[in-house]
């Protein structure tokens, strides 16, 4: 029992799957060739790259022309906003967002900010869900963009997406989505959500890490972060990272083609360690109760810390997060857990286990056993406790 | 980031606990900060001869409870006065920068439960702590 390590932090990063390995492993070896290059090698290349493009863009129902690859999902985050804000400048400078967005979305706003464009940030209910009303009343004359993720990372929340994209094309807007948490673990299709703009990363669906997408509806110019060679149509310089395209591949029609058995096999988990880590005292679920991603069940206990449950629970063998951020130089906890209006000391005590496919009943067994005692522990040696103890008595 | 000697520390703190017959008792920090330590300390003829503390917070707040009350055992209260964060700090084999508040945390700590034990007395403790701790220590800028 010592020994076992369960690994519950899938929405940090996952294993490379096996299929994407031994489809990465020939580019990673023999078949090396710049796909720029005209001989053989760079054609083989070539051919790879645009095979992967292809299934990349059936398994979120594009057309190959609409994917252009990256070197990470941030890189996507960034090129959307960066790349629509300087474009559509003419049209006005109103971007409207959420305050629950990853840094990636909401660091990039901020620095949009600083050079003049006006964000609205529209905030959420205690599940961490828009609202569609906000959204309309907050459409401006100016505005150019609409972003909000598909899914949270922290609290796994799912937004309304085809309702916001329905709204963004009614009142022709553009409209980007952060769905980074939400590729491969639930169904996306850009047509039908009328998504103009989408981030991808592969290594949340057991791609490879360093490869990211960023969609961009036909017609669409979006100006390049990055010049140079001029690959990616010219949008995106930089030599193609073949082994990995094909890896991500690999990876999203992997998860694609298992996704119905896999969403039933992981919302079961997850309900079940939603359940049982619920029957520990002062204790709640962040996020909504349905609309939430299978794989993450997030939590606050109060009067302990997050970093120093993570920490202790990695003793005890197991890898999980906590949006707290001690570490911060605010001291402030997770923008997230603030928005969706928990205390700041409540906050503290966040813990997110994500998991996956690759989750099996034993490890929820062992998650279920070993948490509790873990909390408390901590509630023993904390201040806050006794004095939680004191008020109830 | 966190060194072996903050792990070990971490994973195994000395001196958890509460001391029923404290004669001087300090807590510092804020909830909303995400840290708080509170020490009990046990005080004979000006020597501190036994210490507990119970802390909610990160790991370097566990850490630095536990070093700073296993250096301050036995100390008369001039020389645990004298423990400065820096100290506690090098102990642990340093801290990452975002962590050196929790040093302070314990330093005042220390300093929070000897200004009780004077204030039990009926001595002001100010001019000899240097300060009387009921303050929002994260919301203080230490220049750490």
């Amino acid at each position: 029992m010592k020994a076992r390590r369960v690994y519950a932090d899938n929405a940090g990063t996952t294993a490379l799957s096996k299929t994407a390995l031994d489809a990465m492993m020939p580019y990673l070896t023999e078949s090396f060739g710049n796909p720029s290059a005209i001989y053989s090698a760079g054609r083989e290349a070539k051919k790879a790259l645009e095979s992967a493009r292809a299934t990349i863009a059936e398994a979120i129902g594009a057309r190959p022309e609409e994917i252009y690859f990256t070197g990470c999902g941030t890189e996507a985050n960034n090129w959307a906003l960066r790349g629509i804000a300087e474009v559509k400048a003419k049209n006005g400078r109103h971007i409207i967002s959420s305050s629950v967005e990853h840094h990636a979305v909401s660091h990039t706003l901020e620095a949009l900010a600083k050079k003049g464009y006006e964000i609205t940030y529209l905030p959420v209910d205690e599940y961490g869900l828009i609202s569609l009303d906000d959204l309309k009343n907050a459409i401006r004359e100016d505005t150019i963009l609409i972003s909000i993720m598909t899914a949270n990372n922290e609290i796994g929340t799912i937004q309304p997406v085809a309702e916001i994209g329905a709204i963004a094309r009614e009142r022709g807007i553009l409209f980007h989505t952060d769905a980074i948490q939400a590729v491969g673990h639930i169904p996306m299709n850009v047509q039908e959500m009328n998504i103009d703009l989408m981030s991808i990363a592969a290594h949340k669906f057991r791609g490879p890490k360093g490869m990211g997408v960023l969609y961009i509806r036909k017609g669409l110019y979006v100006p390049p972060l990055l010049t140079g060679g001029g690959q990616e149509r010219n949008r995106r310089s930089g030599t193609e990272n073949v082994p990995g395209a094909v890896g991500m591949a690999a990876a999203i029609k992997e998860a694609v083609d298992n996704m119905d058995e896999n969403v039933k096999k992981v919302t079961a988990m997850r309900d079940r360690l939603i359940r049982e880590l619920l029957k520990v005292p002062y204790s709640r679920l962040t996020g909504h109760p349905e609309k939430r991603l299978p794989g993450t069940a997030s939590f606050v206990f109060e009067c302990v810390e997050g970093e120093a449950m993570v920490l202790t629970l990695d003793n005890a063998g197991i890898s999980a997060s906590s949006g707290s951020a001690c570490s911060s130089a605010s001291l402030d906890p997770s923008h997230v857990l603030l928005a969706i209006g928990l205390p700041h000391e409540v906050a503290h005590g966040s813990l997110r286990l994500s998991i996956n496919e690759t989750t099996t009943e034993e490890d929820i067994d062992y998650l279920i056993a070993t948490i509790p005692p873990v909390i408390e522990k901590l509630r023993a040696m904390s201040p806050l406790w006794e004095d939680k103890l004191n008020e109830k008595s | 980031m966190y060194s072996e000697k903050v792990m070990e520390h971490f994973s195994n703190p000395r001196n958890v606990g509460e001391i029923e017959d404290a004669n001087a008792i300090g807590q510092v920090g804020n909830p909303k900060c995400g840290d708080i330590m509170k020490m009990y300390m046990k005080i004979e003829n000006d020597v501190i001869v036994d210490i507990k503390f119970k802390t909610f917070g990160c790991g370097a707040a566990i850490a630095t409870s536990s070093m700073a009350t296993e250096m301050v055992k036995g100390m008369t209260i001039e020389e645990a006065l004298q423990l400065t964060n820096k100290a506690v700090t090098d102990a642990l084999d340093g801290l990452p920068p975002a962590k050196l508040h929790c040093s302070v945390l314990a330093e005042e700590g220390i300093k929070s439960a000897i200004a009780d034990y004077y204030r039990r007395q009926g001595i002001d403790p100010e001019p000899i702590v240097g300060c009387n701790f009921d303050c929002d220590a994260c919301h203080q800028d230490h220049g750490a």
